[in-house]
């Protein structure tokens, strides 16, 4: 690709994106040498519905944890962008089991370090966890 | 203890850049695109049936840790790497070497250097950076894919370090123990072509190399028959996210490979390898495309047969221009 040809269409997404990385391109000389770039359309389209999918996704769970369907951590799962099997290696469990965890009753009854071992994976305090999607 | 200042260097991707920034502390100078194809970075891979994050992974690298290594025993470099069970003692390591003044690579996850903009931080294991100091209890660090230093908390960089999924870095650190006094840069070139050749070219099965390419095309061909829209749609973003997003995969690597290629020629004053250059720069163009394909497709939600099949048709096209390359190269004799 040739340094004029190097795109520096600008992000537009809904997180923060503001980085110039570095690309190989050929100068006027035919030598490569690295150029900064913005951002290139195709990458911000991926990007930006990547986020989309997540975003609408968290909403859905979001609901659901205020219907009293999921627990928080169903939420924060997904917020930490994991998946259950992610989450299960984190957590030091089956799959299954944190599964269950989702549910709200068993969350009810999860033992104090089981919670605080969450609330640690998901950066946030006991408290936050325990008290999500209450209120309001 | 050496009290050198370290000086940061952006590139393109962070594991060859790592190796270039730490080498080039400790007075050689060897660029990213040296680095990349000595230590033979270019690689392919597709594996439908192993999912991360939901989608068929795809790899357009050799796998972390190689490129340092080869480029390492290439170049007569002695390099001391080591992984850790225990977080406390993988950093308490860490403080080691870097209060004798040396600055430390690491692999690490993405999402838990803070550093990085969010839209960027997703569960990706296989990220390089360097830590050259401490100021209080923050780690000072030079990322190669950001333009600037930058520091992290020590719970941020434990948290890096020691990510699950796949693959985990499980503490990975590695530093320049010994520079030797000459290198035979015509012989470490040389064997860092024929390796990457070798590895696109040989794999007898179809999920690796040049044929996974041919693999990653006929699957493409098949999502809108198979998948509905919406996972459809997602499976081919991840394919054009671990192109161009992490690291520079698909048509960037091979802007990066076409550099060294170039720099090679010129330093062995070899036409033909720069001949070579040229041809893989109009190849990442194609990979190029491909990529603003796809993305077009993504954002006017098309899912009608035709598209994708035009878009396997262009990534078959970069695998077949590919294979013929390699071929050749992998004959060249310096």
């Amino acid at each position: 690709m040739d340094i004029k040809d190097v795109p520096q269409d600008k992000r537009e997404t809904t997180h923060a994106s503001d980085i110039k990385k570095l690309m190989y391109a050929v100068g006027k000389d035919g030598q490569y040498t690295g150029v900064n770039y913005e951002g290139w359309e195709p990458e911000n389209i991926v990007l930006a519905q990547t986020w989309e999918d997540i975003d609408e996704n968290l909403k859905l769970v979001l609901a659901q944890v205020k219907a009293g369907e999921l627990s928080p951590i169903a939420y924060f799962m997904h917020k930490s962008l994991m998946d259950t099997t992610l989450l299960a290696s984190y957590a030091g469990k089956w799959k299954w089991q944190v599964k269950r965890h989702f549910k709200p009753s068993v969350f009810n009854s999860l033992s104090a370090d089981m919670l605080e071992k969450y609330a640690r994976i998901f950066n946030i305090t006991v408290d936050e966890l325990k008290n999500f999607g209450k209120g309001k | 203890m050496s009290n050198k200042e370290y000086k940061h260097f952006q590139h393109a991707h962070c594991e060859s850049g790592v190796s270039s920034n730490l080498l080039k502390h400790e007075g050689i100078e060897l660029s990213e695109p040296m680095a990349f194809g000595i230590g033979a970075g270019l690689f392919f891979g597709h594996l439908p049936f192993v999912k991360i994050n939901g989608a068929p992974g795809t790899t357009y690298r050799i796998w972390p840790g190689a490129i340092v290594k080869r480029v390492a025993s290439r170049l007569n470099i002695k390099i001391h790497s080591e992984r850790f069970r225990d977080p406390a003692k993988a950093m308490k390591a860490l403080d080691d070497v870097l209060a004798q003044g040396k600055p430390v690579g690491m692999l690490g996850s993405v999402f838990y250097l803070p550093y990085l903009p969010e839209a960027f931080r997703f569960h990706f294991n296989a990220h390089n950076f360097v830590a050259y100091g401490k100021e209080g209890r923050d780690y000072l660090i030079s990322d190669p894919v950001m333009e600037i230093v930058t520091k992290i908390a020590p719970e941020d960089l434990v948290k890096a370090r020691f990510a699950k999924g796949t693959p985990e870095p499980k503490g990975f650190m590695y530093y320049v123990t010994e520079t030797p006094k000459e290198m035979d840069m015509r012989s470490a070139i040389e064997k860092g072509i024929k390796q990457m050749c070798y590895f696109m070219m040989a794999p007898p099965i179809p999920w690796f190399g040049n044929k996974g390419i041919f693999l990653l095309a006929n699957q493409i061909k098949n999502y809108p028959r198979k998948l509905e829209p919406r996972r459809a749609s997602l499976y081919l973003g991840n394919v054009i996210r671990m192109q161009e997003e992490i690291g520079t995969g698909g048509a960037g690597f091979r802007y990066l490979y076409a550099a060294f290629l170039q720099e090679a020629g010129q330093l062995l004053k070899n036409d033909e390898l720069l001949k070579f250059s040229e041809e893989l720069t109009k190849i990442g163009d194609n990979w190029r495309n491909f990529a603003y394909r796809a993305a077009r497709i993504m954002k006017d939600r098309k899912s009608e047969l035709v598209s994708y099949d035009e878009l396997s048709d262009l990534l078959k096209q970069c695998g077949t221009d590919e294979k013929a390359l390699f071929l050749r190269l992998q004959k060249i004799k310096l």
